[in-house]
């Protein structure tokens, strides 16, 4: 830090004196409204922010420029005055045709980007005919089996033009495999797919819970993916690091920051560890934040995170391309947040929520809808969430000027603040030796758990206020929204077409590709895309090929920590 | 610890989650709450069939099972597990069940034999005094 000159001194005596002076006296005739004041993570928060705040940040180092190193600012130069963010809304329900009539219906509405929810039995590799999973079978997402519900599933939908997302976790290899096998056998080359999938397996063992292997055959499976990703779609995102999970799993901001950068470094690092030249890679992960209700502590997290990111690109990873160093990402608004009571109350957290990801600066946005404590979401309120967002880029002028939160005291001192202490989260996991280490140690489930259970006792002892359940409470509240129900007969027909799809097939082709898929995958470096995408384009099922590499490689056991 | 519970063992509760759901905090913050309330706890992790949540109430001995669903799958779960524990012979376990239940689901579940149904952003102090006040008692319907 400088040292300081004459005027800093007296500034910051004149600070001091106004302190002990003015503000003591205010607090005499109105006492403060709080013993304490934090943000939703526990960071204490003072009074005010003054020049004193942000005088050790060098203005063009650590703030910058936006579309520049490191990119504190954003990672355009011309943000949302050029082109808005997208507007992506997840969904997923039912047969592939349910859900492509939703995907549908969004784009009609405003949405400008697709994604996709899966069901549990594809996101954890079964098929819809297993004997217990198959009553979940498109319940809280779309069921696919083959490449054939794949086709369904974006029928009459301009795979060249439109980007998709792929919420999908362990089983991701098999659908980005599926995803590149639609566009090929409809003509349309890999070159010009755009999208992601989520893929990011470390956040599963800490957070979503979502997993079928052990971590470490899991990470290198994630950097199969990223290496065919690079080969045959070099503009697909083959992976999207989640801090969302992380966060209404009940992490603090500064631990969704620190974890979720530890996981993607994990991922990179084995990547690297296998030869494969970082900047090959780097510049097609891609980001995905929670946008939690502490508006200012929100937006100070995407812009540290991009900061962070960067120094840690170019510095310990020596990545050389610029577009390395770029944190792209994809913010939600905060499920966790949501509440079942005064459920029209969530239409007013989401649309501060989504004001914050905008000023945080993130390249596309998902806002949730008012009855997501309650089930997936109706039509009509997905409406009213994806017209928050065309309410905040038209009518309130946030998206007018590029990072206007920039320069105010309380912002770049909390977004110090983050990125410092993500750091040294960061740190204490490489010290355990990496995040699987503290995936198989318990480490992290345990640091979430513990501030999952503070945030709680908070609310109980009203030291946290939530409008509708601890305070403002309406005793003859009576709920009145329309929940949406899932589509009857949705098990029967799949497993049908998964029947039909058996049939129709050349069973000896689908044993062979299987073959191939189990014998290459003891060797962890072996790429096992190319298997994967054989087996798809045979019409082999999500549940077969998992099933294989569950033979080769394990389970995961769930944790029974709490 | 109401009069009723007294100078007898703590109680014992298992907490599951049934089928493929992940969502467990709060399966895990309740499992605290009970715990630090003085009752006995053991949470099953995720990934449960009915059966082997049957499997750990009938090992644990346990007076209270308390289900955790957030996928939408609770009234098949429910319906096995109150089928279950009743071929079992285990009507004497008091039955709760908390997530992401639309209101109307509740009926039902109690038509299954379920005690209680409780939603998001129920206190724990609440679960603590419904339990202390009603385990021991139950009879499966």
């Amino acid at each position: 830090m400088e040292p300081m000159n004459e005027d800093d001194k007296r500034w910051d005596e004149r600070v001091e004196e106004w302190k002990t002076g003015r503000v003591v006296a205010d607090y005499q005739r109105v006492p403060p409204r709080r013993s304490e004041y934090t943000t939703l993570s526990g960071a204490p928060v003072k009074d005010v922010y003054t020049h004193a705040d942000i005088r050790h940040l060098d203005p063009a180092e650590d703030i910058g420029l936006p579309g520049e190193y490191p990119y504190t600012r954003g990672v355009h130069a011309t943000m949302y005055r050029g082109r808005p963010w997208t507007i992506r809304q997840v969904a997923g329900f039912g047969q592939a045709e349910d859900t492509n009539n939703r995907y549908k219906y969004l784009l009609k509405t405003g949405q400008t980007g697709l994604s996709t929810d899966f069901d549990l039995p594809t996101l954890l590799g079964y098929d819809s005919d297993h004997e217990v999973y198959r009553r979940e079978v498109g319940r809280i997402g779309v069921a696919v089996d083959t490449v054939v519900d794949m086709h369904a599933l974006f029928d009459g939908i301009p795979l060249d033009q439109i980007s998709t997302s792929m919420t999908i976790n362990p089983s991701a290899a098999v659908v980005l495999a599926m995803y590149r096998v639609v566009a090929d056998e409809r003509g349309i080359p890999g070159h010009v797919l755009t999208g992601t999938t989520q893929n990011d397996i470390l956040k599963e063992y800490i957070a979503q819970n979502e997993f079928i292997f052990p971590p470490l055959p899991s990470v290198q499976l994630v950097v199969d993916t990223m290496e065919y990703g690079a080969d045959v779609m070099p503009r697909f995102n083959p992976l999207n690091v989640c801090g969302y999970h992380i966060r209404d799993a009940g992490s603090t901001a500064v631990e969704e920051v620190g974890l979720t950068i530890s996981n993607a470094l994990c991922y990179l690092e084995h990547a690297v560890e296998r030869g494969i030249d970082i900047d090959r890679l780097a510049p097609r992960v891609s980001f995905f934040w929670d946008v939690h209700n502490n508006f200012f502590e929100e937006a100070a997290k995407l812009r540290a995170a991009r900061r962070l990111w960067a120094r840690l690109m170019r510095e310990r990873l020596g990545a050389k391309d610029p577009r390395s160093w770029l944190m792209r990402a994809h913010c939600q608004t905060a499920g966790v947040s949501l509440t079942a009571q005064q459920p029209y109350n969530n239409v007013a957290r989401t649309a501060i929520q989504a004001m914050a990801a905008i000023l945080g600066g993130t390249q596309s946005l998902h806002t949730n809808s008012l009855d997501e404590a309650l089930s997936i979401p109706s039509e009509s309120a997905i409406k009213i969430a994806v017209r928050t967002q065309a309410i905040i880029l038209h009518e309130t002028g946030v998206a007018d000027v590029v990072d206007p939160l920039a320069g105010s005291y309380y912002v770049e001192s909390l977004t110090s603040q983050i990125e410092e202490d993500a750091l040294a989260l960061i740190e204490r996991i490489d010290a355990l030796g990496g995040m699987i280490e503290a995936v198989q140690s318990g480490y992290a489930v345990q640091l979430i758990s513990d501030s999952a259970w503070e945030q709680q006792v908070k609310v109980e002892s009203n030291d946290t206020i939530t409008v509708g359940v601890n305070d403002y409470v309406d005793e003859d509240e009576t709920q009145d929204i329309e929940i949406d129900r899932p589509v009857p007969g949705v098990m029967e027909r799949q497993m049908a077409r998964l029947a039909e799809v058996k049939r129709s097939r050349e069973d000896r082709q689908v044993t062979a590709t299987l073959r191939a898929i189990e014998k290459a995958a003891p060797d962890l470096h072996h790429n096992l895309m190319p298997l994967i995408e054989d087996a798809v384009r045979a019409r082999a099922t999500v549940g077969e090929i998992c099933d294989v590499l569950r033979d080769v490689w394990g389970h995961h056991q769930p944790s029974t920590v709490f | 610890m109401t009069s009723a519970t007294a100078g007898l063992p703590p109680l014992k509760v298992v907490i599951a989650k049934p089928g493929l759901d992940g969502h467990d905090r709060g399966a895990k913050v309740v499992a605290r709450a009970l715990r630090d309330s003085g009752m006995e706890v053991v949470y099953t992790g995720i990934y449960q069939s009915p059966e082997s949540i049957l499997r750990a109430v009938v090992q644990e001995d346990a007076d209270v099972l308390g289900l955790s669903s957030l996928s939408g799958a609770h009234l098949e779960y429910a319906r096995d597990l109150c089928a279950l524990l009743k071929e079992n012979d285990r009507r004497d376990v008091l039955f709760v069940v908390g997530g992401t239940i639309p209101p109307e689901d509740a009926d039902t579940l109690k038509g299954y034999g379920v005690h209680e149904v409780f939603g998001p952003g129920t206190p724990t102090a609440e679960l603590v005094a419904y339990i202390s006040r009603n385990a021991r008692q139950a009879r499966l319907a």
